[in-house]
């Protein structure tokens, strides 16, 4: 079995007898213990699972600089945040590809597009394009409403790149940050802040006792 | 005296239940406060929601490598859900040309660990439906035999809400209910512009404290992770852990019932028989009495599958009702965009993980071109996060003019993408409809001849189809959702489906409020448990979940669950002090 298909045998809910324990590479020194408990909120066959997927890989060396590339494009470094390759969306994307290997061809594909687009171009792969040459690209498959017919199978791919980077950046803590979610912490909720009723005419229902309000 | 494989002699248990559940939990609440000897089964592992290696309420989307996504969990990685849409090892199918999707959790407490925590009483006229409109079917019970129970319900469990005074939608002991959110309060003032009623959500979330054991809700919005203060409603936390402190609780894990057992001469209930998952071996428990809780269809499977030479047609099923009148709620969605909520100041807003607020059925079928009502839910804010966040924002970002005054080339890159994402953050509503389908003959689950489990047991094929009622009904959601949202000033996002989508109606199971298999009457030859939920045959035989539910109103169907099975608790008790059990 190659590792693709190690990943592949490892069943996806949590529940399995079967669960297959993915194989430990021939040069790993000393088997780590067996995993038999939960640990934060993941069953065993969880933890073995998303063990196995983190030290497996899919993409090329090549592969993933050009993702790299990409994702910096989509969301770059400005004054107030860092770009998404500085809060690891890149890796994030190749977690994603291999947990969720339906999206493996049309990303591999969509580069092997990108670069074949670049090589008739330019004559060579995206990463050696100089910084205008790569925009010039990303401008005919950024627009789905206006882009041309031939660049379409580009347009796909770019879209699944700026879903997936915008997922990995604002799920990261300086995203999160950039963002301006403020949750995920206890508080008493007590409404709207007065400044935002107002800013919208909106008032409590009068009739209302809220749990707020003692 | 029976023994097991080693000769040891088995305890006799003055109950055995099977499943965890809502319907489980309360039973083996009950009846273990009442003194009596009780064995539950559950198919899962152990689950506290406040033992830290369960915990995921509070972590971080960072936190999970996918970010949260759906791969493994069917609702996301720190969903408190251990199954899914599918398990491996324990398939079922569907009748080519029909659909059923059937949700299954194992663990301690089963669904009600990340259940919405919607929790609506039925009214009076969702116990008579037949007498009302001439189709369906009236439970042989009403909201008077009801109500005491719902009341208990309300105090021990906790719920809020308010007291509106509507015929069908009974006030209760509530809470006090949270404030709204603003998206919630913008919904209430369209809807309620238009003629559409909104209040505020009845929530199985501690506002309040009702108790020692349990806590009090810090608005973490995260419900659906099991909340680990106990704040919300799970059968782990509020059910069946405090029954297991009365030590007359004996909890097998991991324990797969097969079959309920019966003595051939008397046609009672001996004890079940189940598969220890851990281990693949057989084993037994006896009982004087045996209570099925293992959810709709897994309780009408083991019926199905309980077959002797006095049942051929499965336990308690002369009638062949068993399987029969499976129905789910209707569902169908909206999702808008209100251009009002964008570059919105942020604040926490997170509250209880469900709507707020909610719209109960307002109109009058016997006006409208379908049988049956529905209520809304509504959902929207500045939520944390996740893997899908923002996802397809290509089909929307060219809507609206920028600060500039200038609307953009949908889709791009870059520093106006990045700003993209800022404004239209938290500027999105949804609307779910929560339909009442009509229960029909022709929708049932039976036992696939073909197929077993890798326990060895037969396994359910299922045969659903909706009928034109509930394809109205999804219709006339789609006009309500627009007219709420143009009233708001907001635009679709999802596209509108049409008649060939059957106007978005979700296929049948997708909604997980499965009812009906097992169903109560007065009539045993059209039924198959009496008015306590006691089967017509067997009468050391009881079903506490929603399987004896004749229809299910347009409410949600948990509290019902759990005030049916607290009112059969009863009735088990009182029938043992009188012997007649
Ligand atoms: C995402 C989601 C949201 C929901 N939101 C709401 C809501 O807001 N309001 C509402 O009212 N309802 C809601 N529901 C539905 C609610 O979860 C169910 O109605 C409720 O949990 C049903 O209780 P139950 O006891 O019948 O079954 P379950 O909760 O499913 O419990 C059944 C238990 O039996 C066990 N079991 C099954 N078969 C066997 C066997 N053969 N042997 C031993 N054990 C067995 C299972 O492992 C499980 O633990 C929601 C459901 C989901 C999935
Ligand atoms: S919202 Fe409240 S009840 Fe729900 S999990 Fe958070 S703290 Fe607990």
């Amino acid at each position: 079995m190659n590792r693709r298909d190690i990943l592949k045998s490892i069943p996806l809910t949590t529940l399995s007898l079967s669960a297959a324990t993915p194989e430990v590479s021939p040069t790993a020194p000393v088997p780590k213990p067996a995993i038999t408990e939960f640990k934060n909120g993941k069953s065993p066959e969880e933890q073995r699972r998303d063990n196995a997927l983190q030290t497996a890989k899919f993409l090329t060396a090549h592969e993933l600089a050009t993702v790299t590339l990409l994702c910096d494009i989509i969301l770059p470094a400005d004054a107030r945040s860092p770009s998404a390759s500085q809060v690891g969306v890149p890796q994030f994307i190749e977690f994603m590809l291999k947990d969720q290997p339906d999206m493996q061809t049309p990303v591999r594909g969509g580069l092997s597009w990108l670069d074949h687009e670049c090589r008739q171009r330019f004559g060579k792969a995206f990463t050696d394009c100089t910084p205008p040459q790569r925009i010039a690209v990303v401008d005919d498959i950024a627009y789905p409403a206006k882009a041309k017919l031939e660049h379409k199978p580009g347009v796909a791919f770019f879209s699944r790149m700026r879903n997936l980077t915008a997922a990995g950046y604002f799920t990261s803590k300086a995203g999160i940050a950039d963002l301006g979610y403020m949750g995920n912490t206890p508080h008493q909720w007590a409404g709207p802040p007065k400044e935002v009723l107002d800013q919208f005419g909106l008032s409590f229902d009068p009739d209302v006792h809220y749990a707020d309000m003692g | 005296m029976s023994c097991d494989l080693n000769g040891k002699e088995l305890a006799m248990y003055d109950v055995i239940i099977i499943g965890s559940g809502a319907g489980g939990g309360m039973a083996a609440y009950q009846l273990t406060k009442a003194g009596a000897n009780v064995c539950l089964l559950e198919a899962g592992g152990y689950f506290d929601p406040a033992d830290p290696k369960y915990i995921t309420q509070l972590k971080w989307p960072y936190e999970s490598p996918r970010r949260g996504a759906s791969t493994v969990r069917a609702f996301g990685d720190f969903d408190a859900a251990w199954g899914g849409w599918q398990i491996d090892g324990e398939p079922y199918s569907a009748e080519t040309g029909t659909e059923f999707h059937w949700f299954r959790s194992q663990m301690l407490g089963g669904r009600t660990n990340h259940w919405g925590r919607i929790s609506l009483r039925f009214g009076p006229d969702d116990f008579r439906r037949y007498s009302l409109s001439g189709i369906g079917a009236d439970w042989p019970i009403g909201y008077d035999d009801m109500k005491p129970y719902y009341d208990r319900v309300d105090k021990l469990i906790g719920v809020f809400g308010t007291n509106v005074g509507l015929p069908n939608e009974p006030d209760g002991f509530f809470l006090p209910p949270p404030k709204p959110r603003l998206h919630e309060m913008l919904i209430t003032k369209a809807a309620r512009s238009i003629g559409v009623p909104v209040f505020p959500s009845r929530l199985a979330v501690l506002t309040k404290p009702i108790n020692q054991e349990r806590g009090t809700c810090f608005y973490c919005a995260q419900c659906g992770r099991a909340c680990s203060a106990y704040a919300d409603f799970s059968s782990s936390s509020a059910l069946v852990i405090p029954a297991l402190k009365t030590g007359k609780l004996t909890l097998i894990n991991n324990a797969m019932a097969r079959e309920v057992l019966t003595d051939p001469q008397s046609g009672l209930c001996t004890g079940v028989s189940y598969v220890d998952k851990t281990s693949l071996q057989e084993r037994t428990v006896k009982g004087k009495l045996v209570v099925l809780a293992a959810s709709t269809c897994q309780s009408a499977r083991l019926l199905l599958n309980s077959k002797s030479s006095r049942f051929q047609r499965g336990l308690a099923n002369g009638s062949g009702v068993v399987g029969k009148y499976l129905n789910d709620s209707t569902g169908a969605s909206m999702s808008g965009f209100i251009p009002a909520l964008m570059n919105r100041k942020r604040y926490n807003e997170d509250g209880a993980q469900s709507c707020h607020i909610y719209t109960p059925w307002w109109l009058d079928n016997k006006k409208l071109d379908f049988p049956r009502g529905y209520h809304i839910e509504y959902g929207g804010g500045m939520r944390m996060p996740d893997a899908g966040f923002m996802s397809g924002i290509e089909a929307y970002n060219g809507l609206i003019a920028d600060a500039s005054g200038k609307k953009k080339e949908a889709g791009g890159y870059g520093a106006s993408l990045k700003e993209d994402y800022h404004r239209y953050y938290g500027a999105f509503v949804s609307m779910a409809g929560r339909g009442e389908p009509v229960p029909m003959e022709s929708n049932y689950c039976e036992i696939d001849p073909n197929r077993v489990d890798q326990y060895g047991i037969p396994t359910l094929r299922f045969n659903y189809k909706w009928s034109d009622y509930e394809i109205k009904q999804a219709r006339h959601m789609q006009q309500t959702f627009d007219e709420i949202l143009h009233a708001m000033g907001g635009q679709r996002v999802s596209p509108a489906p049409s008649a060939d989508r059957n106007y978005g109606l979700e296929a049948p199971g997708r909604i997980i409020h499965e009812a009906g298999t097992i169903r109560m009457g007065n009539d045993p030859k059209t039924s198959a448990l009496n008015a306590f939920q006691q089967a017509h045959e067997v009468k050391n035989l009881f079903v506490v979940d929603a399987a004896a539910f004749p229809s299910q109103g347009d409410k949600n169907l948990t509290w019902t669950i759990l005030a049916s099975s607290m009112r059969t608790s009863d009735y088990i008790i009182d029938q043992i002090k009188k012997k007649s059990l």
